[in-house]
Order: structure tokens, then sequence, then C-alpha cells
């Protein structure tokens, strides 16, 4: 079966600085230094990682991330709100831009 | 669940296992071989640096049947050694200034002559470190001063707790084991383990529950303190992160669940030559119940003897063995992929 996502693609992610070593590399160098221990710890920017994944909606990031957060000892619970929480502002987005809807439509109406 | 061998699995077999484990590389497949990142690492052979640690399998007997056990220990396993077997160990110890004696099993109380050993390895001088499951202190009245004798003589706990969540500690070691390893850490910490200025050092394990290899140490050990501290009370030394190696019933389950491959990968990727320099069988004993010699435990349960004349503890020779080349397999990835992995821990 051919999809456009490919699970074995995920390995290949450092190939993108082939076409751009410059950039790719400073977005990797960025990227490591996201992700170190800092005022947040490691398992908490993991779980914080799982949950834009399901926002943004990367099945690459959902992959890696859900592997990272388990090997940074979070645990099922954890991991459910974190996509929770992604569901929650999400929605939410949504939602509050009804507020834009009624204001249009109470601008359009008699 | 039962042990490979009650279930007559056919990874009961240890050359099947082994067979398994250089089955990739013989097909030309993209798993290098172990030997040969070694020698790239110019560590090829592996020579030992010094022996400091005594580890001493005093049996596969266990009270649990954990799934990623490597011993594939359980109630039905019966192998134990002798108290005639263990005079050979305090014979070659007492020849020699190693520092430590390391007790694993199976769970080692269990063994009928646990307690003499402790006794006589203390009269020695040595330090004793005590692989305990924590459940065998809460399992049978007669453990339940377990506690007491490990302070009486200093002995270093060193237990597993692969979670501080009841779910993902049960899936691995088996329903209702968080809960009395927390009964036990209580009992631990009440005598004074994990107390500061004690000295009594219980130090926490964390296998991974599943095909996924140990986050930092240290940030898990945070983790670890902040929880069991906050919801149950207890204090503890060190966390020490260990990699599950490919053998056994931790073979099983990433045959089983196909995590075989993938797993072997993120071993094989996360090589580290640091961590490679570092692995523990260059400076441990490992002793089988029966008095056999192996490089480590893990070579012990693949039935891999040492590469030298002195093959049992009663040949033992420090200088002879000092002399020998570590067997090494397509498991020693465990070792050395990461942060690397020993019995005490993260090696880099
Ligand atoms: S991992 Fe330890 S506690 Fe679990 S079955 Fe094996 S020896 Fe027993
Ligand atoms: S598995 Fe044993 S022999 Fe292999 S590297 Fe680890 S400690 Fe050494």
């Amino acid at each position: 079966m051919s999809t456009y996502y490919n699970p074995a693609d995920l390995a290949k992610f450092g190939n993108i600085t082939e076409w751009q070593s410059e950039m790719g590399n400073k977005f990797f160098a960025y990227y490591a230094e996201v992700f170190k221990d800092g005022a947040l710890t490691e398992r908490e920017k993991s779980l914080i990682a799982l949950a834009v994944a399901h926002a943004v909606q990367c099945p690459y990031c959902i992959d890696a991330y859900t592997s990272d957060s388990l090997q940074k000892g979070a645990d099922e619970a954890q991991m459910m709100e974190a996509v929770h929480v992604a569901a929650a502002i999400k929605g939410g987005a949504a939602l509050v831009h009804g507020v834009q809807m009624m204001n249009k439509a109470k601008e359009l109406s008699m | 669940m039962k042990s490979l061998l009650a279930r007559h699995a056919p990874l009961a077999d240890t050359a099947y296992q082994l067979t398994v484990l250089t089955q990739a590389e013989a097909e030309g497949a993209h798993l290098p071989s172990f030997a040969h990142k070694l020698q790239q690492s110019g560590l090829l052979p592996l020579l030992p640096t010094g022996l400091s640690v005594m580890q001493i399998n005093v049996g596969k007997m266990c009270n649990q049947v954990c799934k990623h056990c490597h011993v594939d220990a359980g109630p039905d396993r019966t192998e134990i050694m002798t108290r005639a077997t263990m005079q050979l160990c305090l014979d070659a110890l007492a020849r020699t200034d190693i520092a430590t004696v390391d007790l694993t099993g199976g769970a080692p109380e269990m063994n009928p002559d646990f307690r003499w050993l402790v006794e006589q390895i203390s009269a020695l001088g040595r330090d004793i470190i005590v692989r305990c499951n924590l459940t065998i202190i809460v399992a049978n009245k007669k453990y339940h001063d377990l506690p007491e004798f490990f302070a009486r003589h200093r002995v270093r706990v060193v237990s597993s707790l692969p979670h501080f969540s009841a779910g993902r500690t049960d899936a691995q070691r088996g329903e209702g084991v968080f809960e009395r390893s927390i009964r036990a850490l209580q009992m631990l910490n009440a005598v004074g383990y994990g107390q500061e200025g004690s000295g009594l050092s219980l130090d926490l394990v964390y296998n991974p529950a599943g095909a996924f290899m140990p986050g930092s140490q240290a940030g898990l050990e945070r983790e670890f303190k902040q929880r069991l501290g906050r919801e149950y009370g207890i204090v503890f030394n060190n966390l020490l992160t260990i990699t599950n190696l490919p053998v056994s019933r931790f073979l099983e389950y990433l045959l089983e669940s196909g995590n075989y491959e993938g797993y072997m990968d993120k071993l094989v990727a996360a090589y580290n030559p640091v961590a490679a320099a570092n692995v523990m069988c260059r400076s441990t004993l490992s002793i089988g119940w029966d008095g056999q010699l192996y490089d480590c435990d893990f070579n012990q349960m693949l039935d891999l003897t040492v590469a030298s004349p002195v093959q049992h503890i009663r040949d033992f020779d420090e200088a002879l063995l000092n002399a020998r080349a570590i067997v090494i397999n397509q498991h020693c990835y465990g070792c050395t992929a990461g942060a690397g992995s020993s019995c005490g821990g993260a090696t880099t």
C-alpha cells in the first residue's frame, strides 16, 4: 500500500539538511536546544510536543513524541490528558470564533 | 504468566535465543555485528579492566514472573545455589580485595542460605548489594523482617520499580505488584533506608515497560522522587536507569509484539563508544547458581560461559580471569546504547 505518509520517512528527517544545510543545521541546533531540560522538565516538554503534534495533526510527530513521552517516563494518563489539552484548545479555538460569526450575523441582520 | 521453561517455549533454549539474535546479521540485513562496532571503537577484543564486583546469582526462584525478566525466573524455577557453592564463592572472595558483592537471582532472599551468605560476606568486610524485588518482603511473614536484617548488615538495597504509576508497573511486573512494592518501600524507609544521614542506601531501578530506551537518569530520578514522596511519603537515594536487553522473556515480548527489529534498530542507532568502554563486564565477574563463571548476568542467562581455562568458582584465579577476552554477542547493544546501561544504571 502506498500512502503520502511513510513511517520510514521519520528516520530520514535529518536528510532535510541535504538541500539546505545551513538552515537545516540551524533548525536542528535550535530544536535540540528547545528540548533540553530547563525551566520545564524534559518530560513536560515532551508532553507539550505530543499535544502540539495532535493539534497540527502530524503523524510523524505523534509517533516520535509517543515514544519520547514513554521514554521520558510519562504514563498513559498523562499522555491522554495532553491530547485532551490539544483537543480543548482546538475545540475552544473553533468555538471562540463563534463570537466573530455572531458579530457578523448581527451586523448583517435587521 | 509462567516461565518460558514451564511453558516449553522455544526461547527457553538459549541456543535458539542466540540464533534469533544473530539471524539478522547472518541474513546480511541492516543490523551490524556488535563485534564490528566494538572494533571500530578500538575495543575488540573487549578486555577486563580489573575485578571490582563479584556478582552472585543465588538461584532462579522468584515470587514474581515479570514480563521483561532476562533470567526467566519464577516460582517454578528450582535452580538454587547450595551452601557448599556459596562457600566456594566466599573462599575465592577472601583471596581477593574485591570491594563489592552483588547478590541477585530470582529473588535472592528465597535461597534458604541467603542470610547465612550475607552474614559471611559481611564478616569479610565487603560491601553487599542485594537486588531485592520489594514484593518478597511482604510475600510471607518469614520475610517481613528483611528490612531489619538488611540494615543490620549495612546492605545496599537495589530494587526494581519500573514506574511511579500502578498501571505501568503492574503491566510489566504483574497485577498488584505496585501496591505491594509501595508497602515494602515504606517498611524499608521505616528502618532508615533512604533517609538522610542513616547511611542505609536504597536505590530504585527503572526499566522501561516496553520497547523503548530509558530517558535521562537525572530527569527520571527527580520525577520519581517528587511523585513517590508526594503520594506515598517514600524517600530513596538514587534512581538507576537500566535498558532492557533482548534476552529471555524480554526477547519473547519483543518478538511477540512485533517490536524486535525496531528495538534493535533503536539500540544500534544509539550505540555510544563511551558507554562501550564502560560496560560492567570489564570489572565484574558473574557466578551462576551452580558455580559456573560468566562475564555478566546476561551472558549467564544465554549460557555463554567465560572464555577462560577457569570455568568454575572452585578454580578461581584472578590473574588468569583478568587475562580473558569478554564474550560478546548482539544483546550487548543494550549495554552500549545512549547513556549506557549496567547493573549500576547509566554508565556515562
Ligand atoms: S525481573 Fe526480578 S522480580 Fe521479576 S521475575 Fe525476574 S527475577 Fe523475579
Ligand atoms: S551484555 Fe554482558 S558481556 Fe555484553 S556488554 Fe553487557 S555486560 Fe558486557
